[in-house]
């Protein structure tokens, strides 16, 4: 049962979402709503889940002082201040000027922007080191690298100015995007959706169960 | 020689005959003001005469394909109804019609000059309405047209601008479904090599050999995400064995769902290997739904603990980069896997080996090779090599100027 | 000194150095500073310089590491917001697309604008945001916000409060409620946008003041998409743009454009070929791109700059990558 049940749920969810999607008809133009509110519902309350595992782990590595226990401190400190600055604050908990916002502003934003500022320095290094003309295909790669890094800014069309107006770096850089760009991306993209669709087939009717615990 | 009541009341008879005449002059120069206003009236009248040809032909009809509630009306514009010209908008009113008794028209909504139709999406199902349409001008005199014929609203049981994908899913489940059969049947399918799921023993025992850890990240995203559950399949597989190498496997997660499943996975995976003791509750362990906050964590751990190799098997956003970059930086193995296409060229520059797009799907089946999961995939590549055909078809098709058969895959309305 | 001393160092300095500048923007001497044109271009011609040793470094067999890079790329980001030097903008055609999808709308249209991004991403979107506020605003549309990530409503927030600072339309006394309206958020992702289709209402009963939906005379009378003249998506990720597209645009027929994150982009383009998107703004780039279409000066433009140095970094040190290479008979790890 513990496997049946979940493989039933899957099943008659997963139809059930196939037939909504060309049977406008009451009741299935509803059950879609049903079942998406019964996912937002479980999603919400599993949060707890995730954040009791969190608060466990933290307090456990500091009981034991195991390696780099200072950082669980810092995450307990953290975690219980946000928590409760926001439920003190009641509803407005969001307007400005309140604890919460203050932190949310001066805190979690600066530091969420160092985390995602540092790609560009990663995209450099990386670029650096792996970008290599190591065969044709890589070389044609590097050359519309070159071609649209230096065409997406304004300085592309500074050094090329004296070049007619369809071989300047900014319209080849709208060409790439536009033409072999996009003609790769969309070959991507009908195999991974033809994998999705698969994928999912194979977990509607229960052949894939692998993720519900252990394989066949 | 004066009339008695003068001769007594001389001041009060020449009041009251004052009163009497200022009272005369008001009354008249007010008739005059009257006068005037009427005129003004008038002359907006006039103004408004101006008669305006009211919208015609008012059609109705419930819009097909939908849930029923709703009712589409289209008219012909006024002829008036031209830039600058008289007309401002269009008011749509609607009445009732129970068994050819007509109710009172109400307005429904407005829209500007220029408009000619409008949906009215507020309807019951079954119920007669008669709508008729008024142009307003801009003196605010409104001019009617006829009725509409009584019509209702209705939920269809199958959206016709949908058959061409229902053909689509019909085909390509088809495709799979008879290939799984055949597959049991015990038929041989072929499968390609992926390099990047054969390198997954060689990664897992440079671990042993080194006596150091393995990360396995599973994306950032929830287990609603279909590479999410590769990701966790993938992670079954490469926790058996790790367990039957005896090394220490860490899976931090972003999601509280794929924290249950992950640790059902790895749990599960131990006791096949006959490890079961081995396993540990705290290997699996969450860390923040927050993108940059589960980066800036994996970070730290990969960088204070050198793991010898690091998994990135699911769905990927922006950290991509920043994960695989600073596990390249500790020159720890790296195997990455994900379908999200702008990820995969951080993934391919930053880590040893990388499953593009359907490689991870494809991953459950390859590593298993349970005939059922490698005859979905071959369904699956027959639905590509149909897309293919139909490519091809199209590109010549629309290359002489054929432009109907494109026309067949269209969803938008 | 060991590695970790003089991390902690650095630091210790960077810390020191933005107090007193803090200091000084509180104290009022410290009111910004800009380099001449003839000291921007030494600075340029110093890197250039640096760059040109490196090359020849590496020509020699000696390798920089990725630190260096690092540094690079800071200074190349930093170093242009002090520079007294132009560029020109070029509009490419998605956003010259995506300008006149909303340009067509008659005053009193009605926008939906999905803000789905955090913090981290506004660098990129915000300058968007604003912009395409200050658009609609100055153009009598009505907006309508809502967001599918926690953070989104807020940024929108953050975004209208600039806006309505401005003078023309301060001068417009646009009211909340009659004008735009913030809807929230509300989680469930794409099926969220599914729920949008049939009834607004069920997914966002209220605002994000806690006012209900009928009570809101803009969003009173909106049902459903088809009551929608625009849509607006801004965003980072998943649900975003993609799910927009697959849902509002494919099944519910809603005229939409986007604003993404220049790594988002390349995603997105497909749809445009298609018609699925009107147009789209990429990154950095597209915001200044439709500032100058909207005829102001934002964050977008002003960091377009920084932008530009550091794409010729990269490329530098791209350049540098494949010297060493071919120099080290393309073994040489780096």
């Amino acid at each position: 049962m513990r496997r049946e049940i979940p493989l039933l749920i899957t099943g008659i969810v997963g139809v059930v979402f196939v037939i909504q999607y060309f049977i406008p008809h009451w009741p299935f133009n509803r059950m879609n709503a049903w079942f998406s509110d019964w996912f937002s519902i479980v999603q919400a309350c599993a949060i707890w889940l995730g954040a009791l595992n969190l608060i466990k782990i933290s307090i456990q590595k500091i009981a034991k002082k195991k390696k780099d226990w200072i950082y669980s401190v810092v995450i307990l400190v953290f975690f219980l201040l946000i928590t409760i600055l926001g439920f003190a604050e009641g509803e407005e908990f969001r307007e400005p000027g309140t604890g919460f916002t203050w932190l949310y502003e001066f805190v979690y934003t600066p530091l969420s922007s160092t985390m995602f500022a540092i790609l560009a320095f990663f995209v450099a290094s990386a670029s650096y080191r792996a970008f290599r003309a190591r065969n044709l295909e890589a070389t044609l790669l590097l050359a519309a690298a070159f071609f649209v890094m230096l065409g997406r800014v304004p300085i592309g069309d500074v050094i090329s100015g004296f070049m007619p107006q369809g071989a300047q770096l900014s319209n080849l850089a709208t060409w790439i995007m536009t033409f072999p760009q996009t003609a790769g991306q969309r070959a991507i993209m009908i195999g991974i959706a033809l994998g999705i669709v698969s994928t999912s087939l194979r977990i509607i009717l229960g052949i894939e169960r692998s993720h519900l615990g252990g394989g066949d | 020689m004066y009339p008695i009541w003068f001769q007594k009341r001389p001041l009060f008879t020449v009041l009251s005959a004052l009163t009497i005449f200022l009272l005369f002059f008001s009354v008249s120069a007010f008739a005059q003001d009257n006068s005037q206003i009427d005129t003004t009236i008038a002359v907006d009248t006039t103004l408004a005469e101006i008669r305006i040809v009211p919208p015609s032909s008012v059609e109705v009809s419930d819009v097909g394909n939908d849930a029923g509630g709703s009712i589409d009306i289209h008219w012909q514009l006024s002829p008036e109804d031209q830039n600058g010209g008289p007309v401002i908008s269009y008011s749509v009113l609607r009445a009732e019609s129970v068994d050819g008794t007509l109710g009172d028209f109400t307005e429904i909504g407005s829209v500007p000059a220029g408009a000619s139709t409008y949906a009215d999406g507020n309807t019951v199902d079954g119920l007669k309405y008669v709508y008729k349409v008024a142009a307003t001008a801009a003196s605010g005199a409104v001019f009617e047209s006829g009725d509409s014929i009584p019509v209702s609203s209705s939920a269809q049981w199958f959206d016709m601008r949908r058959i061409n994908v229902f053909v689509g899913v019909l085909l390509v489940a088809g495709f799979i479904v008879y290939y799984i059969r055949q597959a049991k049947a015990g038929k041989e399918l072929f499968i390609r090599k992926i390099a990047g799921l054969d390198a997954v023993d060689e990664a897992v025992g440079r671990a042993t050999e080194m006596g150091k850890k393995i990360f396995y990240v599973p994306g950032t995203q929830d287990m609603d995400n279909v590479q999410t559950i590769a990701g966790v399949t993938i992670l079954g597989r490469v926790a058996e064995m790790a367990a039957q190498y005896e090394t220490w496997l860490e899976v931090p997660v972003s999601r509280s769902l794929v924290l249950v499943t992950a640790k059902e996975m790895v749990k599960e995976a131990y006791s096949k290997a006959g490890r079961p003791d081995a396993y540990h509750e705290d290997q699996v362990h969450y860390l923040t739904d927050d993108q940059f906050g589960y980066a800036a964590g994996v970070d730290g751990m990969v960088v204070r603990e050198k793991p010898a190799t690091i998994f990135y098997m699911g769905a990927f956003y922006a950290e991509s980069l920043i994960l695989a970059e600073t596990g390249n930086s500790i020159g720890a193995i790296q195997i990455a896997g994900t379908g999200m296409p702008s990820q995969l060229p951080f993934f391919v520059a930053a880590c040893d080996y990388t499953l593009i797009g359907e490689e991870l799907f494809a991953a459950s089946a390859y590593l298993s090779r349970e005939p059922k999961q490698l005859g979905s995939l071959k369904g699956q590549d027959m639905g590509k090599a149909v897309i293919l055909i139909a490519l091809i078809v199209g590109l010549l098709l629309e290359t002489f100027g054929i432009w109907n058969f494109s026309t067949l895959f269209s969803v938008i309305e | 000194m060991n590695a970790r001393m003089k991390e902690i160092l650095v630091v210790a300095v960077l810390t020191v150095f933005c107090a007193i500048m803090y200091w000084g923007k509180v104290d009022g001497w410290m009111t910004g500073f800009q380099f001449s044109f003839g000291l921007s271009m030494t600075v340029v011609i110093l890197i250039a310089v640096s760059l040109l040793v490196i090359l020849y470094l590496t020509l020699r067999g000696k390798l920089i590491g990725r630190r260096v890079v690092f540094l690079y790329v800071g200074i190349s980001v930093t170093l242009p917001f002090f520079m007294s030097l132009s560029q020109e903008i070029k509009i490419s055609p998605e956003v010259q697309t995506l300008y006149e999808g909303i340009a067509e709308l008659p005053p009193g249209s009605v926008v939906l604008t999905a803000f789905d991004y955090d913090p981290p991403s506004a660098p990129e979107l915000q300058p968007m945001a604003e912009s395409f506020f200050r658009y609609c605003f100055n153009n009598d549309l009505k907006v309508v916000v809502i967001g599918l990530w926690p953070q989104g409503p807020q940024q929108a927030n953050i975004a209208i409060e600039k806006i309505l600072l401005d003078e023309a339309i301060a001068a417009k006394n646009l009211q909340y409620g009659i004008d735009y309206v913030n809807l929230g958020f509300q989680t469930g992702n794409e099926f969220v946008i599914q729920r949008m289709g049939s009834d607004f209402k069920s997914m966002f009963p209220t605002d994000y003041t806690g006012t209900p939906y009928n009570d809101l005379p803009l969003v009173r009378n909106i049902k459903n998409f088809s009551n929608i003249d625009y849509g607006f998506n801004l965003s980072a990720g998943y649900p975003g743009t993609v799910e927009w597209v697959q849902v509002a645009v494919d099944r519910y027929g809603l005229k939409m454009g986007a604003g993404n994150t220049a790594v988002q982009a390349p995603q997105c383009y497909p749809y445009i070929r298609s018609g699925q998107l009107v147009g789209i703004l990429g990154g950095m780039n597209g915001a200044a791109e439709f500032e100058l279409m909207t005829g102001t000066v934002g964050k977008g433009t002003k960091f377009m700059l920084s932008q530009s140095f550091a794409h010729m970094i990269v490329i530098a040190f791209i350049i540098i990558g494949n010297v060493a290479y071919f120099r080290g008979g393309r073994k040489q790890k780096l």
